[in-house]
């Protein structure tokens, strides 16, 4: 480990682009500027996530503290950064929301949570009311950054009752 | 503790099955009281004629029921209404005998949930002992396991406490039916009360594993239900438990109880997982510090299911 700092690595950057026209070249401005030398860009156009961007993973290539540097450009530069080098985001954390999700604006409400609690959303289920006044339901999958699904769920039990959702959230730790 | 003379205070479904099973246990209950009334025989009461006026005409003898506190006998098996703050009149019963250096076997939650440091401190002055295994799931050897295990082996408690929440959770999954549906079912076949509230609100839950708690922490801190954060099973809809089915996951009214303190709350659990009990069944997971997770599971309520456990309990008792 002793010369892994000087060491010219290979680091996959994965983004979440929007929609637009420019978006992509936007995004990858930071990354020349900071002197971070592309290799490869992997944009699938069909695949998009259930927030309707459009996931990119960019391989770079850079000694590791000029990587920091890209990542943190990228980030002021408004550009979505779902994961990059160590920085994993790789535990899932699987919640229902219950109460009335629709006239409470779902939509602010998981951009908060994905802002707010750090995490990234792989995907959501809408369930209306099965009964006549039955609140709705929502199954929302995260991924969060190892080590964090506390201090997630925590801001979501925030977010959710600034809105009097109920969370209804997994057994933390419970493997069969 | 064996041949013990049994003061049975309640004589609802858990002090009639304790009065009905006592003798196949070696035991002879001298006295039993209800609400207004008590019957009273040092050499043994009738079980079988004291049950059958009770059915009859709602009384169990012709004695005061007071006059149950100062019949002679080892044990008081506490099985009166559980309340909460005083946790009154079990409070007092509990003290009465421990005062006269007798032993008390409580099915009754409330004391040890809301005033176990009063009811540790009472034993400590008394020659007499208690034990509580019948507060806590029924049938199923929880505070016995803990014992077994020393307390400072455990590191959390959690699981389904309640059979009432479980049942309707388990029906609304299963058959698609809403809360209030299997609500009514549940109270048409009596695993609900005609008021539910201390099932569905998760206080019944609470009540447990604020015992559990006290238990885990062995005095050095206590536990009541102020104490706990709880929430119950009226507010999810079954789209709820829809969405967690094709997750492979259903919802349990699951409580913990560790050193940071008791929650109770509906949780999204493996469909296939022990947790996942159905039915009225309970469970409790323990977690140890050496020998991983262990499950315990069986008829957490239940006139007697809750009685061989008070009888066990009495067994356990030493003299
Ligand atoms: N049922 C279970 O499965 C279960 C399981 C675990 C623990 N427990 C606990 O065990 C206790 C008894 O449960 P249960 O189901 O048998 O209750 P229950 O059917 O409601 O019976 C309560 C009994 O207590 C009597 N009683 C009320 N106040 C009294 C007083 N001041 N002195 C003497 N007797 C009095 C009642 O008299 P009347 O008959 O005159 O009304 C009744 O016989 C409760 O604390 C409960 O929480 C029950």
């Amino acid at each position: 480990m002793s010369d892994t700092a000087s060491e010219v690595q290979t680091h996959t950057i994965r983004l979440e682009l929007v929609d637009e026209p420019g978006e992509l070249l936007r995004a990858l401005e930071p990354i020349s500027e900071a002197g971070g030398n592309l290799m490869s860009i992997h944009h699938e156009r069909g695949n998009v996530t259930p927030r309707g961007h459009i996931p990119v993973e960019v391989d770079v290539s850079c000694v590791p503290d000029r990587f920091e540097r890209i990542v943190d450009s990228l980030r002021e530069a408004g550009v979505n950064v779902i994961q990059a080098g160590a920085e994993r985001y790789d535990e899932e954390l699987v919640v229902l929301l219950v109460g009335h999700l629709v006239e409470t604006d779902l939509s602010d409400t998981l951009q908060q949570v994905e802002s707010c609690a750090n995490a990234s959303l792989t995907d959501l289920s809408l369930s209306a009311p099965r009964g006549n006044d039955e609140s709705s339901s929502a199954r929302v999958r995260l991924k969060t950054k190892s080590g964090t699904t506390e201090e997630a769920l925590a801001t979501l039990r925030d977010i959710a009752a600034e809105k009097d959702l109920h969370v209804i959230e997994p057994l933390t730790g419970d493997q069969p | 503790m064996s041949g013990a003379r049994l003061a049975v205070l309640g004589a609802g479904a858990v002090g009639r099955s304790v009065v009905e099973l006592a003798a196949e246990y070696g035991h002879t209950v001298t006295a039993v009281a209800d609400s207004s009334s008590a019957a009273i025989d040092p050499d043994g009461i009738d079980t079988a004629a004291v049950l059958d006026r009770k059915a009859d005409s709602g009384v169990v003898g012709d004695a005061d029921a007071d006059a149950a506190l100062d019949a002679e006998y080892d044990v008081l098996v506490e099985a009166t209404p559980t309340t909460l703050d005083d946790a009154e009149p079990g409070f007092s019963h509990v003290a009465h005998a421990l005062d006269r250096d007798r032993h008390a076997v409580l099915a009754n939650k409330g004391p040890v949930a809301e005033r176990y440091g009063d009811l540790r401190e009472l034993e400590a002055d008394s020659d007499g002992q208690i034990r509580f295994e019948a507060t806590v799931g029924g049938a199923i050897p929880i505070c016995s396991t803990i014992a077994d295990f020393g307390a400072g082996h455990i590191t959390a408690a959690r699981g389904v406490l309640n059979g009432t929440a479980n049942f309707i959770l388990s029906r609304m999954a299963a058959e698609g039916l809403d809360y209030e549906h299997v609500l009514a079912e549940a109270q048409d076949l009596g695993v609900a009360e005609a008021d539910p509230t201390f099932d569905v609100e998760g206080i019944d839950a609470a009540l447990k594993f604020v015992i559990l708690s006290n238990v885990l922490a062995a005095g050095d801190q206590e536990f009541t239900l102020d104490d706990a954060t709880v929430d119950g099973i009226t507010d999810i809809p079954g789209s709820a438990l829809d969405l967690a089915a094709e997750d492979g996951r259903t919802i349990r009214l699951i409580g913990e109880a560790t050193p940071d303190g008791v929650t109770v709350a509906p949780r999204l659990v493996p469909d296939d997982g022990p947790l996942s009990v159905t039915g009225t069944l309970n469970i409790v997971q323990l977690e140890t510090t050496h020998a991983g997770r262990l499950n315990i599971s069986g008829r957490g309520a239940g006139g007697p299911e809750t009685a061989t456990a008070v009888l066990s309990d009495v067994s356990r008792l030493t003299e």
